[in-house]
């Protein structure tokens, strides 16, 4: 069964019934020492859709992403309760391959995080680290991944000069394609427009929706419109009883057009949040 | 408005400026006056002979050779020693512990109180320890070894300051993309660290050159030219000392090896400033 949502008019095939969610979310909450960022969420991501994470600041979406990758793993005193599956397995279980899980599931940053290297090295580097012993091979990859975000041109002259000498929306970009270049089976993108100016913005977006069925795609956004514009699927958070709570999801153009939760007609509607 | 920003100095500023100027001054007149009284003193036993003889008399004539050769083992030992024990402690340190587990917390606070121990104790250490304990006697390796103890503290301390300044980003930007935590630090932290390591180690080294106490008991005053590493040797400070305390007519000497001494200090200095900028460039770009 298709669904017909405000996006497949764009050739989404977003296929809901068909194939097992990729990543899976069950009775999640994640603390800070005693403080709940969020609690209890139920979600699926389900695959070669673009999932948006909405809702106004502090109610967990940034937590909820970089829980279903382990990044939280890296911040002391965060606990993590309920189960994230991936592909069918608990990525909590102790024999875990995080390198692998990260690789499968990439995360792009807000603020764009080119390392201290070359434009090359920024993305020699990872693969190298991921086994592509070829030179050739890495060099391939790496054009291909600058294409794919419409960065090869403007940067094929000066692929040696620091990454840091890029402007924001290059960087973010960059980082995507550095990303991109590990063939993640998941993107998970953290507001990657808000830092950038308006003109970079729509170019990230754009290539955010050009990824739709190549790659899963969970995207946080504080932009109401961008989600409308480019996601399948939304899923709406707010806080309640002091931690965040996914309050509603399902497909975009239910969700914008008749929203089951009063809390999420008002913030759609612009009334709250 | 302008009468607010052009009224007039109260004396008490005028004061306060006044005596900041003439301590800012008195400082520099105190370093201006060492330099002047060694390069005024030093410059004219300084040729090429004083260079390359070994002291006679007692160092009253003939050249220093030997003791740069004997300062330079020492220093190698003593660097060999500090520094990958002094990276892998800073590692740990900046690393493997947070800010507040107790483990790294007693590390540092002993490296803390180390760092203030008088060198003359960490000689006496030295001399019980690589002396006798472990058989070394009076030698150029105890010498060294003695020193690593004691400038371990401060690199250690330098280094994980340098590897701390490193931006959290860059580690979570890595975890991200999957790259394994040894690649992490050996090929982002550690190079993106380097400024802060080597400045760690241009104090380290400075210190270690710079010192007389701990080397009496350990390395001893045999001024000819070492045969080993467990030979005695004299250290370029410890032949200033000598020079100047137990030799009668010993002083033009001292002060040329303490002419030689600053300027391998400079040069040291230097060096490890130009590697730092240039030489672990090509590894890392910085904006």
């Amino acid at each position: 069964m298709k669904f017909e949502t405000y996006s497949s008019s764009r050739e989404s095939c977003c296929d809901r019934e068909a194939c097992a969610p990729v990543l899976s979310a069950s009775d999640l909450s994640l603390f800070y020492g005693r403080k709940a960022a969020f609690r209890g969420v139920n979600l699926d991501i389900h695959e070669g859709c673009i999932t948006a994470l909405v809702g106004p600041s502090g109610c967990g979406k940034s937590s909820f992403l970089q829980s279903l990758n382990r990044l939280t793993d890296l911040i002391p005193a965060c606990r993590i309760e309920g189960t994230v599956t991936c592909c069918g397995k608990d990525i909590h279980e102790p024999a875990t391959d995080l390198i692998a899980l990260r690789r499968r599931v990439g995360l792009i940053f807000q603020k764009p995080s080119p390392l201290p290297f070359s434009i090359r090295r920024n993305l020699d580097f990872p693969l190298r680290e991921h086994g592509f012993t070829d030179r050739g091979e890495r060099e391939a990859k790496m054009e291909s991944a600058l294409r794919d975000v419409c960065l090869w041109d403007e940067v094929k002259e000066r692929l040696d000069s620091p990454a840091t000498s890029l402007s924001g929306g290059q960087q973010q970009r960059l980082c995507i394609a550095r990303a991109l270049a590990l063939e993640p089976q998941v993107l998970l993108l953290d507001e990657p427009c808000s830092a950038l100016d308006p003109i970079s913005s729509g170019a990230v977006e754009d290539l955010i929706a050009d990824l739709r069925n190549r790659f899963t795609v969970v995207v946080v956004t504080h932009n109401l419109a961008q989600a409308r514009r480019i996601a399948d699927d939304v899923a709406f958070f707010w806080v309640k009883e002091n931690a965040g709570r996914l309050i509603e999801h399902g497909p975009a153009e239910a969700i914008f057009s008749d929203p089951e939760n009063e809390l999420t007609r008002a913030y759609i509607a612009g009334l709250r949040g | 408005m302008k009468s607010l920003i052009h009224r007039q100095r109260k004396p008490a500023d005028a004061f306060a400026a006044v005596i900041l100027w003439v301590m800012a001054m008195a400082v520099s007149f105190v370093f201006v006056w060492i330099v002047f009284s060694i390069v005024a003193g030093g410059l004219s036993s300084i040729s090429r002979e004083f260079l390359t003889k070994p002291p006679e008399f007692s160092g009253r004539s003939g050249g220093i050779s030997t003791v740069l050769v004997s300062t330079a083992v020492i220093l190698m030992i003593c660097l060999g020693a500090a520094v990958p024990l002094g990276i892998a402690t800073a590692l740990f340190l900046s690393e493997f512990t947070g800010n507040d587990e107790w483990f790294g917390r007693l590390v540092r606070r002993s490296l803390d109180v180390l760092a203030g121990v008088p060198s003359i104790v960490f000689g006496l250490f030295g001399s019980v320890f690589f002396c006798r304990v472990l058989g070394m006697g009076y030698s150029l390796i105890a010498g060294g070894l003695t020193l690593a103890c004691m400038v371990l503290p401060i690199f250690i301390r330098s280094a994980e300051a340098g590897l701390r300044a490193v931006p959290e980003e860059y580690r979570s930007t890595a975890a991200a993309l999957g790259i394994s935590r040894r690649a992490v630090i050996f090929r982002l932290i550690l190079p993106a660290a380097v400024p802060g390591l080597i400045s760690g180690l241009i104090l380290s080294l400075g210190r270690a050159a710079a010192e007389t106490a701990a080397l009496l008991y350990t390395s001893g005053y045999v001024d000819r030219m070492p045969e080993s590493v467990f030979d005695s040797g004299r250290s370029l400070t410890v032949h200033i000392y000598d020079l100047a305390m137990n030799v009668p007519g010993g002083n033009s000497h001292a002060y040329g090896s303490a002419l030689v001494l600053v300027v391998l200090l400079l040069i040291i200095n230097g060096a490890a400033t130009w590697i730092g900028e240039h030489g672990l460039r090509r590894r890392l770009i910085r904006s």
